[in-house]
């Protein structure tokens, strides 16, 4: 089992698809360096096509770097475990299992007693805040809570790391609030380190400790903030004074300036290859 | 002359809205907003239940009208009161040297025998298939090859191979079950969500896990969808597995008593079956409600 004190360290990493004909290449990823520390909250942000995506997939262990290494701690990451818990865009729970049995799948898998596995699951649903519908079954559930499952599903094998893609993508922005704060509160609560995915810049912002800016053709890290958002809302608890907060509007300003660079880089660039 | 288009297109709109709708049918194809509780648009809504009821309730009246009228002769069509006075009598008496207790019996053990003997064979090949590139490889070509034959094709081989008894009938209702089921299995195979296996290896799961605790649940609908299919196909060719060298079954009742001209006969076999592929297709519907609920809800 991983100890809360390892880090996640990127080092060198390059992602190489074939293209659509032979002999293309597209360079997903270009030299990516990355470390994330025990209680750090990352957030990767980012143009559609940047390879934030493949950033989590290589960190899961689904896929394996063209060039350079991924570390947990002291092992090599060759393909995915549970040290590295893994919360996905569409919830992708088991919907023949109730809330209980999926959030306690993980421990079972490994073997672990029913009344042991029972207890982990029972504390991860009360974390958030689904204490009373241990006994729905999933498609019972509204997305929200569905995506709540998930977060307490992959805390469940106790991984160092939460891996997250777009969880709150298919959400609605009432829910994704809620989520976001119900999300710091875990993260603060269980002292792990997180890398979470999101399109939006106001959603990277409050969450993060910091957050990675990243551009497409090639993938590639362009900014890197530290940002203490989250940790004002978790001192006051009002999300909206931090968000309507001079210091948060300039920032969101700033960030959403170098993304819509990008994406309207990325159209000139489609238009010149179309032509 | 430009100012006279609006004043035609204005003219022309209560006119069109004024002529009145084609009738009833027409009224079928028309398109009108959804009554509330429905949605608008989506094809084929409604329970269909009531008129299932009343066509059958309407058929059985024409079979007793035209019958009972002399419109048409016993020999074509006999009445029902003919096939119930058969079925009386083959419960007593028997028909064919068997009562209809035996026939069935006889015959529900063929079907049932080769439909178990699919269900341990197909379903595990069929995951596989879907699993492993290596067995689909290997029983890809033989599957594809003889499922579109007719088992009258491998019936004379069957009887070669595996003599006149109960071997050869068992074995042609099982090759007919046995095809669709495995490729449904298969397909059941590729309807889960990557999403879901990668969550799974996630959380540490084995390469078999993943098959059993994964795979294996989400391709239950289509397993069972497919042993639905399966059975239907059994039925289908019961009656070409009795038709060598069989003493009993409803198969050969059937298949004897058309030898003789007896209509009566041929019909209460067919309802016989028909009740019995019915009845275990409720079945089965029933246990996919109740083995899969999630079915087409997340």
């Amino acid at each position: 089992m991983a100890t809360q004190s390892e880090a996640l360290h990127v080092n060198g990493v390059s992602v190489v698809f074939p293209g659509r004909t032979p002999g293309e290449q597209v360079h997903a990823l270009d030299n990516i360096n990355l470390t994330v520390n025990s209680g750090d909250f990352v957030v990767a942000l980012g143009a559609s096509g940047c390879g934030k995506t493949t950033l989590l997939n290589l960190m899961a262990g689904f896929l394996s770097p063209t060039r350079g290494t991924l570390m947990l701690g002291n092992r090599k990451i060759s393909g995915p475990g549970s040290d590295r818990g893994v919360v996905f865009q569409k919830h992708a729970l088991l919907p023949w299992l109730s809330v209980m049995e999926n959030t306690e799948f993980g421990l079972r898998l490994q073997g672990s007693a029913k009344n042991d596995r029972r207890e982990v699951a029972k504390r991860n649903l009360a974390l958030v805040g689904l204490q009373d519908f241990h006994n729905h079954m999933i498609y019972q559930l509204s997305g929200g809570m569905q995506q709540r499952v998930g977060i307490a599903r992959a805390l469940t094998c106790n991984p160092a790391t939460l891996l997250m893609d777009e969880p709150m993508a298919a959400l609605d922005a009432l829910t994704r609030e809620t989520i976001q704060e119900l999300l710091l509160d875990v993260w603060q609560k269980t002292g792990k380190m997180f890398f979470f995915i999101t399109h939006s810049v106001e959603e990277a912002l409050f969450l993060a400790t910091r957050v990675i800016v990243m551009s497409p053709r090639p993938g590639r890290i362009t900014h890197t903030y530290d940002l203490d958002f989250n940790r004002r809302f978790l001192k006051n608890r009002d999300a909206r004074a931090v968000k309507s907060s001079p210091d948060f509007i300039r920032m969101r300003e700033t960030v959403l300036g170098i993304i819509y660079g990008d994406e309207r880089s990325g159209e000139h660039a489609k238009e010149l290859t179309h032509a | 002359m430009p100012s006279i288009e609006p004043r035609v297109s204005g003219v022309a709109a209560p006119a069109a809205a004024a002529i009145p709708p084609h009738g009833r049918f027409m009224r079928l194809f028309a398109s009108k907003a959804a009554a509330p509780g429905q949605v608008y648009g989506a094809p084929g809504q409604g329970r269909s239940t009531t008129i299932s009821v009343i066509t059958t309730l309407v058929l059985i009246g024409l079979w007793f009208l035209i019958t009972n009228m002399g419109w048409i002769k016993p020999l074509f069509l006999p009445s029902p009161q003919a096939v119930w006075d058969k079925f009386v009598l083959a419960n007593t008496e028997g028909v064919a040297n068997s009562t209809l207790l035996q026939h069935t019996a006889t015959s529900l053990m063929r079907v049932f025998g080769a439909f178990f003997l699919s269900c341990v064979t197909a379903i595990p090949i069929g995951i596989l298939m879907g699993t492993n590139r290596i067995m689909r490889g290997i029983f890809d070509p033989p599957i594809e090859f003889y499922r579109p034959l007719p088992p009258l094709a491998y019936l004379p081989l069957m009887i070669i191979w595996f003599g006149i008894g109960e071997l050869s009938k068992i074995l042609l209702i099982f090759l007919a079950i046995f095809a669709p089921m495995a490729i449904s299995a298969r397909a059941g195979v590729r309807s889960v969500g990557i999403e879901q296996i990668h969550a799974a290896y996630a959380m540490g799961a084995s390469r078999f896990q993943i098959i059993w605790h994964v795979v294996l649940p989400a391709a239950t609908p289509e397993i069972l969808t497919g042993m639905r299919i399966g059975i239907g196909f059994g039925w289908t060719t019961l009656v070409a597995a009795e038709m060598v060298a069989a003493t009993r079954g409803l198969g050969f009742m059937v298949l004897n008593a058309a030898q003789y001209l007896q209509s009566d006969t041929v019909i209460m076999g067919i309802v016989v079956i028909g009740l019995f592929a019915f009845g275990f297709d409720l079945l089965m519907r029933q246990i996919e409600r109740l083995l899969v609920p999630w079915k087409g809800k997340v």
